[in-house]
């Protein structure tokens, strides 16, 4: 085995960033161990709309656009030959949404996959990215928003069973643009995914929103940075997961850096997480690290809870029995952001993916 | 025709300093188009009879027993006792966030009916019922009583009084919170569902307002955990002259 000279990042679990993440089960992405696959499995779906492109290039000829000392991201940066690049010209309004699929893999080996997606000047796209089967994927996600642009990102991770993921959204959000990303992770065996923001002039905003679903043996990781570092900026964090089953664990960790530079800052941070049972285990930390007392508003809040009686009680004295007024919660539950993908079709699919689960894991 | 017994009803809560025993022997039957108003002072107990009833998971049974037509409800999960035809009007309606009117009902009603309801006849049961009531049809989208103002909870209790069409309905103060207009509208709606399915109906109240509209034929009077005294509708008259004193003190 040749060393990689990010070797020096190998993480042993005592980080900060790495303590909850069962690292043995990471299928040695993070130590170099892994098989490097030479596979390229993200495809466009259907057919391309005018002013949309999507090519493979090489790394050489696409840069990466941000920083990253997250070893996986390192080791990726230096196995990865190619890169999947997305563009949207300038000006363009995508009226349907694009729909990026990534294929089966396999879990002998682990596919270090780079993406980068530019939605440039003024331009105007949806994009789903669906993610189905089994699958060991490190993955590279670089995101660039131009000045005026809107970008809205559907992330699937409708995985197997067996899938390992581990992988960066990184947002760079420019003067007056939006981005809003819907992350959905509600399969795989690990997913650590860590969806983050980096504004690049005033004005600019954001959405991050996202579901989890975690049943028995199960372990899903999101880990948010939004990074203010330019005045009038705005973000937005909703996330919620449920959790049923033993063993089923989920991480959410939602760091916000107000840096001195971003007077006018509007940032507010939620992660609400539903135990359906026992030896299931939420971990929730919302961290805001604040360098400039003009802003607009910070906040967080978090919460971890089980069933509402009351709710239950009141569905079930209307004759809904107790597991369809369970479903019925956990529906509710999710509803507030599955909503925001505005897709019916495949709303309806989560939703009865979510039913599921939570059928089989008899919370 | 239907039946609910109670008899010599005791139920307790738990509380940090062991149970309390709340209802101290209840005994009231409830016939099929039969109208019972039951008046008492705050924390008698009403509400802790209706829940009970309908079988909130807070309150233990720890004596008597309930009955409809001979069939034991304690010995019922909370939404078999919905099957059973049992329904609770709620002093405080829960908000159940994400879960819509519309889609709350429908799951309802196929559970009641043992099958979903025609699509077509079925939105327009809703939308009838939902007009009755003065409610505005976008209720049918929001989510189940949240954000809702005191008085449309209460509508949209009994809105799904007319629709669930229950044998024996136990309205715990639906009057209160509700302006003169919407306390004679709802009203309407109770005598409208009562009428339609010959429901025995259990009005908890303080007031004798609502009383104008929904004729008793019994009056009960609950103090301390029971019943002390049951009369006509002239005893209501009394209570609001008079006030629960000699009760109380007694
Ligand atoms: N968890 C509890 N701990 C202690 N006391 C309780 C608890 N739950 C209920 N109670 C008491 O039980 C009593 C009966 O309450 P209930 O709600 O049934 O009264 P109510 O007659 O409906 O009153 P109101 O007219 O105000 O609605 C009250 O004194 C109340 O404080
Ligand atoms: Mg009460």
């Amino acid at each position: 085995m040749t060393t990689l000279t990010t070797n020096y990042l190998t993480p042993t679990g005592r980080e900060e960033a790495w303590r909850f993440t069962p690292l043995k089960r990471l299928g040695g992405m993070h130590d170099g161990s892994a098989i490097v696959a030479d596979r390229h499995s993200l495809t466009l779906a259907g057919s391309k709309a005018t002013g949309v492109s999507f090519e493979l290039k090489s790394s050489s000829d696409a840069p990466v656009l941000s920083e990253s000392d997250d070893a996986i991201v390192g080791r990726i940066r230096e196995a990865a030959r190619d890169v999947a690049v997305l563009t949207i010209s300038a000006n363009t309004e995508v009226a349907e949404p694009i729909i990026l699929k990534r294929t089966p893999g396999d879990v002998q080996s682990a596919e270090f996959a780079r993406v980068q997606i530019k939605v440039e000047n003024h331009a105007r796209a949806t994009i789903i990215v669906e993610n189905t089967g089994d699958t060991h994927l490190a993955e590279d996600v670089e995101i660039y928003v131009a000045p005026g642009a809107n970008l809205t990102l559907v992330s699937l991770q409708e995985w197997g069973a067996k899938t390992v993921h581990a992988g960066r959204q990184h947002a760079i959000v420019d003067r007056d643009a939006n981005f809003k990303s819907i992350v959905v992770t509600i399969g795989g065996s690990l997913v650590r995914l860590l969806p983050t923001v980096e504004f690049a002039g005033p004005g600019a905003s954001c959405e991050l929103f996202g579901v989890y679903f975690a049943t028995s043996g199960q372990f899903f990781e999101h880990r948010m940075f939004v990074d203010h570092k330019v005045p009038n900026a705005k973000s937005r964090v909703n996330y919620k997961g449920a959790l049923a089953g033993d063993q089923a664990h989920t991480v959410w960790i939602g760091d916000v850096f107000i840096r001195a530079a971003a007077e006018g800052t509007d940032t507010y941070e939620l992660n609400r997480n539903l135990l359906l049972s026992d030896g299931a285990r939420a971990d929730s930390v919302p961290n805001l690290e604040i360098e400039t007392g003009e802003i607009v508003g910070a906040g967080h809040a978090s919460t971890t809870g089980r069933f509402d009686d009351e709710q239950l009680f009141y569905l079930m004295s209307r004759g809904i029995n107790l597991s369809d007024a369970r479903r019925l919660v956990v529906r509710g539950f999710f509803n507030e952001i599955i909503s925001e993908i505005g897709e019916e079709e495949i709303q309806v699919r989560l939703m009865d993916r979510i039913d599921n689960e939570l059928a089989k894991a008899g919370a | 025709m239907s039946t609910l017994e109670i008899r010599g009803l005791k139920v307790s809560v738990d509380t940090e300093n062991g149970a309390v025993e709340i209802l101290k022997g209840v005994d009231l039957t409830i016939k099929s188009g039969e109208t019972h108003a039951i008046m008492g002072p705050n924390g008698s107990g009403k509400s802790t009879l209706a829940y009970s009833i309908a079988g909130h998971p807070k309150y233990n049974i720890t004596g008597g027993t309930v009955t409809l037509d001979g069939v034991d409800v304690i010995e019922m999960t909370v939404d078999e006792r919905a099957k059973a035809g049992l329904f609770l009007a709620m002093q405080y309606p829960v908000e159940v966030p994400g879960v819509s009117v519309s889609n709350f009902l429908r799951t309802a009603v196929t559970a009641l009916r043992g099958e979903a309801p025609k699509l077509r006849t079925w939105v327009g049961e809703v939308k009838e019922a939902m007009e009755a009531l003065n409610m505005d049809p976008s209720f049918a989208q929001r989510n189940v009583n949240e954000g809702f103002s005191g008085g449309e909870k209460k509508r949209h209790e009994i809105m799904q009084l007319e629709l669930l069409k229950p044998k024996i309905a136990i309205l715990d103060e639906t009057d209160s919170g509700l302006d003169v207009d919407a306390l004679r509208i709802v009203s309407e709606g109770v005598n409208r569902a009562k009428a339609a399915n010959n429901i025995g109906v259990v009005l908890i109240t303080h007031y004798t307002r609502i009383l104008r509209y929904i004729q008793p034929d019994f009056v009960h009077v609950f103090a301390n955990g029971k019943i002390v005294e049951e009369g006509g509708p002239e005893l209501a008259d009394k209570l609001e002259a008079n006030g629960y004193a000699e009760y109380v003190s007694a």
